[in-house]
């Protein structure tokens, strides 16, 4: 994975002298709170409900055991000993003290770490697949193209104040585990007569008007790349609406103009650029893709298991996949046990996933979308082992990818956006198909709950979706079938009237058990959905 | 720092005169036409200003006649101001670049990369902060409108 040299280095410990030094000027009152909110939340420091939270970057969402262990320290340190992964593969901290925020910089600068860009009207941390480099159905690791988009993305000085927030995302597979077609601009590597480019997808996202990317250009190669986002930038930054918070995405402005006249536009921007000279040489791509070389495999690692543990057998056929090396593995730690915050991790979990890592799977570790945790790397030997010290510390539920595993954003109980509460609502629903045999019935199902209509729960992209909304004073969730952030991509609309916390669990069983009598061989729920339509389900919620 | 509530903008812009400049030539005192006035022609002027919402792009083909360019920021979270002197500056344009109106301390290292040489802030901007601010960083990843060598220039050569 990628290492800072003495330059990335020198930035970050910069950046930290910076954030204290404008820590420093709010707490004496040189600034004002107005004057320095944009600048704390270019550091991911939020002002929630009941203290700051400061969200720390996962490029990516790949990172080592150090780090992860810092992760953990930080928990334990500076916060109530828990950390909350994120759907943008961050993590972030709660109960975090203004004045500690500038030391909690200096500790993750040791490791390689940070906060920028996490928040702000700024180009936010790159995602990517969580498998990348592991997946067998990869053209390439998307990793490297995401490590040049961070660095240019780093104070770039042209984009520190857009109209809005801006997410990039990068893959490299045909499945699409990162749902790239719902950000600002998402790029699918390719390979195209031996040469490696991307499509690239703009103007997608979630929020209060969903919308799925259209493919803006079919091909871009990695010398033409930073200019060709700079263009695709500056025709946003320069067009994209400031009179209105709610218009002001990208994927507004290519509503209103269309996507062929955004694509003109950034063709004919992508000239100037191009002429500038912004694009690294092919010796800074080839420096960076070194360092993303696979790991040391061995070649005569044995492949096959020992499936004689049921329970072992179970974990291992939910949340073990495919590698692209025989005799390795692909393993998802469930950040949801049932009863538990989505996301969420004990400092201890945190040590523990670390040193797993570091002993089994090449000292790399992922953080999901889905707000789990992967070890890309673990030799189909050591499952067993790997298994064993999960279940220990509670990390061993069986449930990736089924109806338990839920997206939620933190809601009413800590953000101050929310309308309604998300966590108690996903405590409900996954105690209510706790039974473990009728979640692996139920097969894939992605269910999203979202406090409020920002959709940081990514409601509208669940086969079962929930937004909490406030009606009159009381909070009130409706529901949403039928969508989906994968290379199915589709967006899930409204059942119909809304629910309380206890109607919207009944109605989701009444989903589910409409689906199973109407499913045909081998179909999930969303495909179920997509064959019968809204109406059958309608009719088994509203009678 | 003032108290921003103390400073009178016009007052702190009268003349056009530049608060901190980053030239050596002699500053234009020549008050500023809008865009539009400027295009019509019928004009001597060689100061423009640019509104927020204006496309840079329409003085391209003008960059002769022109000695300053003074581009407005109507609050410090309305970035165009940062394209305009880009294009500008790509464009060949080598005169004044002014950042007028609510231009803060943290945002004028950027605004240096992106080109401008000139600010006009509505509240003074305090000397040693903004000194902290201009030397704080020794390394910059992009190439921009300044000498700026980026990273991968020094990496690679």
């Amino acid at each position: 994975m990628y290492k800072y040299d003495q330059y990335d280095q020198r930035i970050v410990d910069a950046r930290v002298d910076e954030f204290r030094d404008q820590v420093q000027r709010r707490l004496s009152g040189e600034m004002t709170e107005d004057q320095f909110k944009p600048l704390r939340l270019m550091n991911g420091l939020y002002l929630q409900l009941h203290a700051y939270m400061l969200r720390v970057a996962v490029p990516y969402g790949t990172l080592d055991s150090r780090q992860m262990r810092m992760l953990g320290h930080i928990a334990r340190k500076y916060d109530r000993g828990y950390g909350h992964f994120t759907t943008r593969q961050n993590i972030q901290y709660n109960w975090i003290k203004l004045e500690d925020a500038p030391d909690i910089l200096a500790e993750l600068a040791t490791v390689e770490m940070h906060a920028i860009q996490t928040s702000g009207n700024c180009i936010r941390n790159i995602s990517s697949d969580q498998f990348a480099g592991a997946a067998a159905d990869e053209v390439a690791d998307p990793r490297v193209w995401a490590e040049l988009l961070r660095q240019w993305s780093t104070f770039h000085p042209e984009f520190t104040y857009l109209p809005r927030k801006f997410k990039i995302c990068v893959i490299a597979a045909d499945e699409d585990r990162a749902a790239m077609r719902l950000h600002d601009i998402g790029i699918q590597l390719v390979e195209r007569d031996g040469v490696l480019g991307g499509r690239v997808f703009v103007g997608g996202g979630m929020g209060r008007t969903p919308m799925i990317a259209p493919e803006i250009r079919d091909f871009v190669t990695a010398d033409d790349l930073l200019s060709y986002v700079e263009a695709c930038l500056r025709v946003y930054n320069r067009y994209g609406r400031r009179d209105n918070i709610y218009k002001a995405r990208i994927k507004i402005l290519l509503h209103e103009i269309g996507a062929d006249e955004y694509r003109r536009q950034v063709e004919e921007e992508f000239v100037a650029v191009k002429a500038l000279g912004v694009d690294p040489p092919k010796a800074e791509f080839d420096r960076i893709a070194a360092m993303f070389a696979p790991p040391a495999f061995d070649a005569a690692a044995s492949a096959g298991v020992d499936r004689s543990d049921p329970d072992f057998a179970v974990w291992l056929d939910q949340n073990v996949s495919a590698h692209k090396q025989p005799g390795y593995a692909v393993v998802t730690i469930s950040l949801k046990p049932i009863g538990g915050i989505p996301g969420d991790a004990s400092a201890d979990q945190i040590d523990v996933m670390a040193t797993l890592a570091e002993r089994y799977s090449f000292d790399e570790l992922r953080v999901t979308h889905a707000q789990n945790i992967v070890l890309p790397h673990v030799a189909q030997a050591d499952l067993y082992t790997v298994w064993q010290a999960l279940t220990e510390a509670g990390l061993a539920e069986a449930n990736l990818d089924l109806i338990s595993d839920i997206i939620a954003c933190p809601g009413l109980d800590y953000c101050s956006l929310a309308n309604a509460r998300s966590i108690p609502l996903a405590q409900k629903i996954a105690s209510r198909f706790a039974d473990a045999n009728r979640q692996r019935d139920l097969g894939e199902l992605k269910l999203k709950i979202s406090g409020c209509i920002n959709a940081c729960g990514h409601h509208h992209a669940g086969h079962i979706g929930v937004l909490g909304v406030d009606r009159k004073g009381t909070e009130n969730y409706q529901l949403l079938l039928g969508g989906s952030g994968a290379e199915d991509v589709s967006l899930g609309k409204i059942t119909g009237p809304g629910f309380d916390e206890d109607g919207v669990v009944d109605a989701i069983e009444r989903v589910t058990d409409r689906y199973l009598a109407e499913r045909a061989e081998g179909e999930r729920f969303l495909d179920t959905y997509r064959r019968i339509g809204m109406e059958p389900f309608k009719e088994a919620i509203y009678g | 720092m003032a108290d921003p509530e103390q400073t009178d903008p016009d007052q702190a812009n009268r003349g056009g005169e530049p608060r901190l400049r980053f030239r050596t030539d002699e500053a234009s005192d020549e008050p500023a036409i809008t865009l539009d006035a400027f295009l019509e022609g019928q004009t001597n002027a060689t100061a423009v200003r640019l509104e927020a919402g204006d496309d840079a792009r329409a003085l391209l083909g003008h960059l002769d006649k022109v000695a300053l360019v003074e581009v407005s920021f109507p609050t410090f979270r309305d970035g165009r101001g940062y394209s305009a002197a880009r294009i500008l500056r790509e464009g060949g344009y080598t005169g004044e670049l002014r950042a007028a109106g609510d231009v803060l301390v943290d945002q004028l290292p950027l605004m240096r990369r992106c080109g401008f040489d000139s600010f006009a802030p509505e509240a003074e901007i305090d000397a040693a902060a903004l000194e902290r601010a201009l030397t704080r960083y020794d390394y910059r990843y992009q190439k921009a409108a300044d000498a700026a060598v980026p990273v991968w220039k020094l990496r690679h050569g």
